[in-house]
């Protein structure tokens, strides 16, 4: 049960990108087309769900016995900068496919806050190491589902008339704001209401 | 000389200011910005980082090689926000607090990235000091004026530091009774951030004729 609570959780209820404002950089850069979406957005979920375990054992079983907390944030991106470019010379290795679908998210993605975000949330949430694999998954799920939604209202807007003024980047702030007022519906009650 | 100084200093306020203009670091603009308070600390943490790994960067752009430098330039960048987290934690635990997650997340703020690649590791380091003093005054200044339009608007309040007798919370009349609510809350800082980005857009338009 408590997993199902997690992937609802950070999909709908705390998604990154709508109302923690995690990964907004891709979320305007990556949403003109929706295959470049789907790409952005697998790449995350995958380089999540991997950086939550890793950063979740460096931190128990390396930073905490050794009392050095407070080098976390520098040893999590350190951790993700290197996971990032394992991943890529992986894939390009083994999935040339693979590597022509996601390659150039990948060198974008150490620098995108929503995965250092979710290895932070990971520890001060106190999560075990499966929890916080899941909820690398979930956030990552919950990244993709907004990227794709806006990039497919982005594609339908390219059709219809846009003053000049808000053409491009503003007009796709105030779709992302609108979308997020449609995500306050799903709140804590929602969670209440299904698990009991 | 000296102009061309001062070009790199102001050069981050409004021509290229950070957020408004280049749309670096938006995670943060938006994240932090429910009150003015949080707005000024984020920006002057910013300030902070980008200053000193802007000069670090560039004392030491002749000695770091070519093919490790983003994974050097992070450390750098990641030493001093851990120096700023300490500092806030023990000196400014309210602010602390409210800036959450987004103070770790200055090390992938890619404000501070992308000066250290676009400017610091081409130019000297007075260069890169003012530089790095211009596109951190210029970040603040669009930190405040979200915080604020969100903040008088959404709550009917503007919070400032707690001195003496002023408890840091000026109440404005109209606003604090009937607030607009939405301007607080994730989506109305979507929505604000939409039409200040059209008022640039159509400010530069309109300079442009």
């Amino acid at each position: 049960m408590a997993y199902v609570a997690i992937f609802i959780t950070y999909i709908f209820i705390n998604n990154f990108i709508l109302t923690q404002f995690l990964g907004l950089c891709p979320f305007i850069g990556v949403s003109k087309n929706s295959e470049s979406a789907i790409g952005m957005g697998m790449a995350v979920t995958f380089v999540m769900g991997i950086a939550s375990i890793i950063t979740w054992l460096v931190y128990n079983l390396l930073l905490l016995p050794l009392d050095l907390a407070y080098l976390q944030t520098l040893s999590f991106i350190l951790v993700i900068a290197a996971l990032v470019q394992f991943v890529e010379m992986i894939i390009q290795k083994n999935s040339p496919a693979l590597y022509q679908a996601l390659g150039i998210f990948l060198p974008l993605i150490t620098t995108n806050c929503a995965v250092l975000g979710i290895a932070i949330m990971n520890i001060t949430e106190g999560y075990n190491l499966m929890e916080s694999f899941s909820a690398g998954i979930a956030a990552g799920i919950g990244f993709t589902l907004a990227l794709v939604l806006m990039s497919n209202i982005r594609e339908r807007m390219d059709l219809h008339p846009v003053r000049k003024a808000f053409k491009g980047v503003p007009i796709a702030f105030i779709s992302g704001g609108l979308m997020a007022l449609a995500f306050m519906a799903f709140d804590k009650a929602l969670l209440t209401n299904l698990l009991g | 000389m000296a102009t061309e100084r001062m070009q790199v200093l102001t050069k981050g306020f409004f021509k290229e200011n950070p957020v408004f203009i280049i749309m670096l670091g938006l995670c943060p603009t938006l994240g932090v910005t429910t009150q003015v308070i949080n707005g000024i600390g984020m920006g002057l943490s910013v300030i902070f980082v980008l200053v000193f790994s802007n000069i670090f960067i560039s004392m030491l752009k002749n000695i770091i090689p070519n093919s490790v430098r983003i994974p050097s330039y992070i450390v750098i960048i990641a030493a001093f926000v851990t120096i700023v987290e300490m500092v806030m934690h023990a000196f400014a635990p309210s602010i602390y607090q409210a800036l959450g997650i987004f103070l770790p997340l200055i090390v992938v703020n890619c404000i501070i990235l992308g000066r250290a690649e676009a400017f610091a590791n081409k130019n000297t380091v007075l260069d890169s000091f003012l530089d790095g003093v211009g596109m951190g005054v210029g970040f603040t200044m669009a930190l405040t004026l979200i915080a604020f339009i969100r903040e008088v608007f959404g709550a009917g309040t503007i919070t400032l530091v707690p001195m003496g007798g002023f408890d840091g919370v000026i109440e404005i009349p109209l606003f604090y009774t009937y607030p607009v609510r939405v301007l607080t809350l994730a989506a109305g800082a979507l929505l604000l951030m939409g039409y200040l980005k059209a008022f640039f857009e159509w400010n530069a338009n309109r300079k442009r004729g």
